[in-house]
C-alpha cells in the first residue's frame, strides 16, 4: 500500500485515503468542435503506458477532496514528488542512484 | 497408546502438564511445549495424511513453516473448523481435535492409495488437463470429485464464534524474525531508542537457538535468548510479537502481520479475547532476518514416513525431546547437517550410516562424528528408501555429480529414519513480495535477495550468512544500520562469544542419481504437497516447457499452501539440468503474499455481520419499519421496496399502491436521491458545462430535469436541479450516482476550468425528502403548509419555500409519476414529525406509502427513464428520444457534446429506447431478455436490442416494457421476438416509451 504526500494537507497518509484518477496532465482541447474524430479520440482513450517515470492524476477522496498530481515509478512504485494542478513536475527522468528497473519488479 | 518416541529427558517442554488430544478420532497425549508435529512423532504416529495425486502415506518432515505434508484439519467443534494447519506450526492444547484433510476410508488403508499405484506410470504431469478436458463443460463435474478425492480441507459450516481483528502501526524499524540474527538486530535497533517492532512465527523467540549445540560466552544459546528477551521487554519504545507471521511485504515499506493470540490456548480463544489479528504495519525501515530453510535431498521413495530433514530431527530431539525413530541414516552433502548425528548419540540412539555425498569430508563437525565411531561413507547418497508405511531401510551408493550416475551397487542398511539435508536456502520470500529477483549466489548454493529500492537490510542466514557468530554481527550491524538510517543515534555493544567452527563448502547436490535412471526409478518426490516428481519435472521440459513459470504451472510444482518451501529450489536445479542451463539462467518463479495461509477470520477482521459495510438509513426509517416495508438494498441505503398489508405478495401490494397514486395520493420516501448544494458566481456556467441541456435562463424559484453525459456522449446520470438563487443551485442525483457526480464536478472545476468560482457540498443526508404524488397531494399538502399551492402561483417545475407541519421546507413540484407530485424537503432531523403530521392528515385521503417497486412502475409507465436500468453507458440522449434534453446551440461545448457528434452516435441504426406491449398482455417480458425482428432465423440469432424494464401495469390492465431496439423510434408498430432460455419465445409490439398520459395533463393541473 502506498504512502503519499498530499501537497493540499501536506501530510503523508496511506493510499487508503486516495483515488487514482489516471494520467496527469491531459488537458480537454479548448475547442472540441475543431478535433477530428480521431483526435477526439486519441483525447478520449488514448494513455501512455510507460515502464518508468509517470505522471498520474490522484484525489485525495477521503481527505481534502482536491486533486493533485504524483510523479511514480510504475517499475518500483517509488513515488519521487506530489504538485498541485497547474504546477510543473519537477522529476521527468529517473534520479540517479535508483535501483536498475532489471533488479526491481518484474513480471 | 503411551508417547513411544518420547526422550527420557530434554526438550523445552513441561512435562509435569499432560495434554490430551486426538488425531482421527485416536486419543494421545503429550507436553505442554509440544507442537502438534512433535506430540504426533512422540505417539508414533508415521502417517499424518495420504498424498494429493498418488494417495501414498505420508509423514511429517519438517518442524517449522515449509513442512509440506503435515498440513491438517483442526477444529473440536464444526464451528471451529481450520483447514490448512500445519502440525508443525499448531502449538499442543488440552482437548486439540486433529484429522487428515484426506485418505478414505482412513489414512492407514486408503482407495485411492491403490488407484494411485496402479495408475502411477499413468499419472504424469498435466494429467487432470490431458484427461478431463474432453467435453469441455464437464471439467466442473469432473473438478468436484478430483478435488474431494484429494482432499484439500474444508471450511466450517457454522459461522465462526471467535473474534478477530485488526490493528494499524507505525514503526521506526520492523525486524522481522527473532531467530539470532533477528535479536541482535532487535537489540541494536532497541537501545538506541527507535520504535521497535520483533515480530517471529514461532512460540516463542530463538529460532535455531533454541536447538543449537552451540553456546554463546560458554552458557546455552537459549539462556542468552532468555537475557535478550527480558532486555527487549524492558525497552518502551519495543514491541515483541511472538506467533506473528509477517506475511506480506507491501510498497512503501507496509507490511502485514497475522498474530495467533489465542490459537495455542484452546479450540476457542477465551471468552472477551480476541483470537487473531493482522497487524497493518508501516516501517520506517524493515531488517529482513527469516533465517533459511533446509533443502532436502531428492531420491527415491523420499516420501515415505520416516524421511526427514536432518535439521527437523535435531529440532525434535533437542526441543522436544523427541527422537522420530530409532535407526537412523543420514545423508547429506554438508558438514551443518552431521548435529544430527551429534544429537542422536546425545539422546542414546544408533546412527546406522553417514552417506556424505563429498569425497573428502573433513570438517569439525565432520569429525567429532567419525571420533564417536560413526560409519560415514563419502562419496555416497541414500538413493533409494524402503518402505511402506514406514521407511525400513536406505540404500546408499557410490554417485558421481558430475556425470549423475550411480556408481556402486550400494548396500541396503537397516533403518527406520533417513535425514537428510541438501543444503540451505535463505528464505527470500517477503525480500521478493515486491518483485525483486533474488540472485544466485554459488558459494552457498542458494538465492540471496538482490538490489531493491525498500528500505531495508537484510540480515543472517537470508543474506548467505550461515554461521552463528557471523549471523549474530551481521544482525547487529543491521539492526543499528536500520536504526541510524531511521534518525536514531547508535549504542555500542558487545556480542556474546561464540566458539566458531569452521564448515567446509556444501556440494552441489540436488536430485540423488538412481541407477535406473530418473524416468524408471522409484518416485523421487520434489514437492511432497503436490505430488510432483524429479521425472515429472523432466518430462515438461522434454515437453517444451522451458519457462520456470511454466514448468510450475505445467507440473503444479510449488503450487500446493506451502507454496513449494521445500522443493521450489530442487524443482529449479533439476530442469535446470534437463535443459542443460544454470540455476541462475534458469531464475525463480515469483513469490507473492502471504508467506503461509491465512484464516478467513483474520482477513476479515471485525469486517462480518453487521460491519460488513456501513448501511445508511433515511430518517425516517423507522417509521418504514412500523409501517410493515419491505426494504431493498440501493447502494449503502435500506429503501423501502413495498409495503405489504397481510396476506399480500410483492404484485399485490405494488397493484394497490399503484392504484392509490393514480387514484388518490401516494407518499414515497425520496430522502436517498444525491443532493449537491451548488454556490458560486459561476455557478450557472458550471451547470451549462457539465448538463446537455441549457441553465442560462433558469429563474430563481424554476427548477429543471437535466442529463449528464461523459466526454463520450452517454449518459451517466439525471435528475432535477432547481434554482435556489442566482449563485445558487441544488443538484439531485440518482441515489446510487451521488458520490461519483460529486467526483466529477470536483474533478472538472478542479482539473480543467479551476478559473470558474463554483463550489459544491454534499447534502444528500441533511435533508429528508417526502414525496406526495397523485391527485389529491395538493388538497393532502394544503391542509399542512401555509404555501400558495394554486395552480398559477405555483407551476409545474417550480417550488418554494414554507412551512410544512411547521417546519421550514423546500417544495418541489416535480413528478417522477407522471401525476401531480410536491416533493417536501426538510431538514432530516424534523422529518419524522413532519412525516407524521402527513400521514395523520392523509388518512381522509386513503394516503398510501409506496415503494421503490410501485416507483419503478410509476415512471415506466410514463416513460421515464432509470440511468443504469435503462441506460448502460453506450447510451446517447438522442437514443432515448431525449433530444429535447440536449442544448444544441449552448455557446461552450459542453461535456459529451463533441462525443455524442462522432459519427458512430449519429448512425440511424442505433439501439433507441422504446415501449413494449407483449401481444399476450398477461405475460411479463423477463428483464434483460435479448430482442430479435426473426424468431425463426437459425441460431446464432441477430440480435437487435434488450428489454431494460418490464411490470404488469395495474393501471394499463397488461404488461408492459421499455427496450432498447435498433432503429427501434422508426419501428412502432413492428414486432420483436424475446426468444427465452427454456425455448419460449415471447412477442411483443414496438410502441411509444410513454403509456400513460403521454400528453402531460395529469401531471400539469
Amino acid at each position: 500500500m502506498l504512502q503519499i504526500f498530499c501537497p493540499h494537507c501536506a501530510e503523508l497518509r496511506s493510499e487508503e485515503e486516495f483515488h487514482a484518477s489516471g494520467q496527469a496532465h491531459i488537458p480537454r482541447p479548448l475547442d472540441p468542435a475543431a478535433c477530428t474524430d480521431e483526435q477526439w479520440g486519441t483525447y478520449m482513450f488514448f494513455r501512455d503506458n510507460p515502464r518508468g517515470i509517470h505522471h498520474e492524476l490522484w484525489i485525495h477522496a477521503a481527505g481534502c477532496r482536491q486533486y493533485f498530481n504524483a510523479t511514480r515509478d510504475t517499475v518500483t512504485y517509488e513515488i519521487f514528488e506530489t504538485y498541485k494542478i497547474g504546477e510543473k513536475p519537477q522529476v521527468t527522468a529517473k534520479p540517479a542512484g535508483a535501483v536498475p528497473e532489471a533488479a526491481a519488479r518484474e513480471e | 497408546m503411551s508417547q513411544v518416541n518420547r526422550l527420557p529427558n530434554g526438550g523445552r517442554i513441561d512435562r509435569s502438564k499432560t495434554l490430551s488430544f486426538t488425531f482421527n478420532g485416536q486419543h494421545y497425549t503429550g507436553y505442554e511445549g509440544d507442537t502438534l508435529a512433535s506430540a504426533l512423532l512422540a505417539n508414533g504416529v508415521d502417517i499424518i495424511g495420504r498424498s494429493f495425486k498418488y494417495s501414498r502415506p505420508r509423514g511429517i518432515i519438517a518442524a517449522g513453516a515449509e513442512e509440506p505434508n503435515a498440513v491438517l484439519q483442526i477444529g473440536a467443534s464444526e464451528a471451529t473448523q481450520i483447514p490448512n494447519v500445519r502440525a508443525t506450526q499448531q502449538a499442543l492444547y488440552p482437548g486439540l481435535v486433529a484429522t487428515s484433510t484426506n485418505g478414505w476410508p482412513n489414512v492407514n488403508s486408503d482407495m485411492m492409495g491403490i488407484l494411485g499405484k496402479v495408475g502411477g506410470k499413468l499419472m504424469p504431469p498435466g494429467f487432470y488437463y490431458k484427461t478431463f478436458m474432453y467435453p469441455k463443460a464437464f471439467w466442473m463435474t469432473y473438478e468436484k470429485y478430483i478435488r474431494k478425492a484429494a482432499g484439500l480441507g474444508r471450511s466450517p459450516l457454522e459461522n465462526d464464534p471467535d473474534t478477530y481483528d485488526y490493528m494499524n502501526q507505525h514503526c521506526d524499524v520492523l525486524v522481522v524474525g527473532a531467530g539470532p540474527a533477528g535479536l541482535a538486530a532487535a537489540l541494536a535497533a532497541g537501545r538506541s531508542g527507535a520504535r521497535v517492532i520483533l515480530a517471529d512465527e514461532q512460540e516463542e523467540f530463538g529460532g535455531s537457538l533454541l536447538d543449537t549445540r552451540e553456546t554463546l560466552d560458554g552458557q546455552p544459546a537459549a539462556d542468552w535468548v532468555a537475557k535478550v528477551i527480558a532486555e527487549l521487554q524492558g525497552l518502551p519504545g519495543v514491541t515483541l510479537l511472538p506467533r506473528a507471521t509477517v506475511n506480506g511485504y507491501h510498497d512503501h515499506n507496509f507490511l502485514t502481520i497475522h498474530q495467533r493470540l489465542a490459537d495455542h490456548l484452546g479450540d476457542r480463544a477465551p471468552i472477551g479475547t480476541v483470537r487473531q489479528r493482522v497487524h497493518r504495519v508501516r516501517a520506517g525501515r524493515v531488517v529482513l532476518a527469516t533465517g533459511t530453510h533446509e533443502r532436502p535431498l531428492v531420491y527415491g521413495n523420499n516420501d515415505v514416513p520416516g524421511n526427514l530433514l536432518a535439521g527437523a530431527v535435531s529440532v525434535y530431539v533437542r526441543r522436544y525431546g523427541v527422537a522420530p525413530g530409532k535407526k537412523l541414516v543420514l545423508s547429506t552433502n554438508n558438514d551443518h547437517a552431521y548435529r544430527v548425528v551429534l544429537d542422536w548419540l546425545d539422546a542414546g540412539l544408533p546412527v546406522v550410516a553417514v552417506a556424505d555425498a563429498r569425497g573428502n569430508p573433513r570438517g569439525a563437525l565432520v569429525e567429532a562424528a567419525r571420533a564417536r565411531g560413526v560409519r560415514i561413507l563419502t562419496g555416497s547418497a541414500v538413493i533409494e528408501a524402503r518402505g511402506t508405511k514406514r521407511v525400513t531401510a536406505a540404500r546408499v551408493a557410490a554417485i558421481d555429480t558430475q556425470s549423475m550416475k550411480v556408481t556402486s551397487n550400494g548396500e541396503w542398511l537397516d533403518c527406520d529414519l533417513v535425514a537428510s539435508s541438501g543444503g540451505y536456502s535463505p528464505v527470500v520470500h517477503l525480500a521478493s513480495h515486491l518483485g525483486g529477483k533474488p540472485v544466485w549466489r554459488e558459494d552457498i548454493l542458494g538465492f540471496v535477495p538482490g538490489d531493491a529500492p525498500q528500505k531495508r537490510v537484510c540480515v543472517g542466514g537470508i543474506n548467505g550468512v550461515f554461521g552463528l557468530a557471523d549471523a549474530l554481527a551481521d544482525g547487529f550491524e543491521g539492526g543499528a544500520r536500520a536504526a541510524a538510517e531511521a534518525g536514531f543515534k547508535v549504542v555500542e555493544g558487545v556480542l556474546p562469544q561464540v566458539l566458531a567452527k569452521p564448515e567446509e563448502p556444501t556440494l552441489a547436490l540436488f536430485l540423488v542419481p538412481h541407477d535406473k535412471g530418473t524416468a524408471r526409478a522409484p518416485k523421487q518426490f520434489v514437492d511432497q504437497q503436490n505430488d510432483v516428481t524429479a521425472a515429472a519435472i523432466e518430462l515438461a521440459t522434454r515437453e517444451g516447457f522451458e519457462s520456470v513459470e511454466h514448468v510450475k504451472r505445467y507440473t503444479a510444482l510449488g503450487f500446493g499452501t506451502d507454496q513449494g518451501k521445500l522443493g521450489n529450489i530442487n524443482g529449479l536445479a533439476i530442469a535446470a539440468r534437463s535443459r542443460g542451463i544454470t540455476i541462475p539462467e534458469m531464475g525463480t518463479t515469483m513469490f507473492r503474499p502471504n508467506y503461509t495461509p491465512v484464516t478467513f477470520g483474520a482477513v476479515a477482521g471485525r469486517h462480518c455481520g453487521h460491519l460488513f459495510e456501513p448501511v445508511r438509513l433515511t430518517a425516517l426509517h423507522a417509521w418504514h419499519v412500523k409501517h410493515g416495508a419491505t426494504f431493498e438494498d440501493v447502494g449503502q441505503w435500506k429503501r423501502p421496496w413495498y409495503f405489504p398489508k397481510r396476506g399480500e405478495d410483492l404484485h399485490a401490494a405494488v397493484a394497490r399502491e399503484c392504484k392509490a397514486v393514480r387514484d388518490s395520493v401516494g407518499l414515497l420516501d425520496a430522502s436517498t436521491l444525491g443532493k449537491i448544494d451548488i454556490q458560486g458566481p459561476d455557478a450557472r456556467e458550471f451547470l451549462n458545462r457539465v448538463y446537455t441541456n441549457a441553465w442560462s435562463k433558469l429563474d430563481v424559484g424554476k427548477a429543471r430535469y437535466g442529463l449528464m453525459c461523459k466526454e463520450d456522449g452517454m449518459v451517466f446520470d439525471d435528475g432535477v436541479t432547481a434554482c435556489l438563487a442566482d449563485n445558487h443551485f441544488l443538484m439531485t442525483t440518482t441515489t446510487g450516482g451521488a458520490a461519483r457526480v460529486l467526483q466529477w464536478l470536483e474533478i472538472y472545476q478542479q482539473t480543467e476550468w479551476p478559473e470558474l468560482k463554483v463550489y459544491f457540498t454534499s447534502v444528500t443526508d441533511h435533508w429528508a425528502t417526502l414525496t406526495l404524488s397523485g391527485p389529491n397531494s395538493r388538497k393532502l399538502l394544503a391542509e399542512v403548509t401555509d404555501i400558495d399551492l394554486g395552480k398559477d402561483a405555483f407551476p409545474f417545475m417550480t417550488w418554494k419555500e414554507g412551512l410544512v407541519a411547521g417546519v421550514p421546507a423546500r417544495v418541489f413540484r416535480i413528478s417522477f409519476t407522471g401525476e401531480l407530485s410536491y416533493e417536501v424537503n426538510v431538514q432530516a432531523d424534523y422529518a419524522m414529525g413532519v412525516l407524521e403530521k402527513i400521514a395523520e392528515a392523509g388518512k381522509a385521503y386513503n394516503l398510501t406509502p409506496y415503494g421503490t417497486e410501485t416507483m419503478h412502475v410509476l415512471r415506466a409507465e410514463k416513460g421515464f427513464i432509470i440511468v443504469g436500468q435503462d441506460t448502460d453507458g453506450s447510451v446517447t440522449p438522442d437514443d432515448l428520444n431525449m433530444g429535447w434534453a440536449v442544448g444544441r446551440n449552448k455557446p461552450f461545448s459542453w461535456i459529451g457534446w463533441r462525443g455524442m457528434n462522432r459519427e458512430d452516435c449519429l448512425r440511424e441504426d442505433r439501439k433507441q429506447l422504446v415501449g413494449l406491449k407483449p401481444v399476450d398482455p398477461n405475460t411479463v417480458l423477463p428483464e434483460g431478455a435479448q430482442l430479435v425482428f426473426d424468431p425463426k432465423q437459425p441460431i446464432p440469432m441477430d440480435m437487435v436490442g434488450h428489454v431494460t424494464s418490464s411490470y404488469m401495469s395495474a393501471t394499463l390492465g397488461r404488461s408492459f416494457a421499455l427496450a432498447v431496439v435498433k432503429g427501434g423510434l422508426k419501428r412502432m408498430g413492428e414486432k420483436v421476438w424475446a426468444p427465452l432460455v427454456d425455448g419460449g419465445v415471447i412477442e411483443a409490439e414496438i410502441c411509444a416509451s410513454v403509456f400513460v398520459d403521454p400528453k402531460n395533463e395529469r401531471q400539469n393541473v
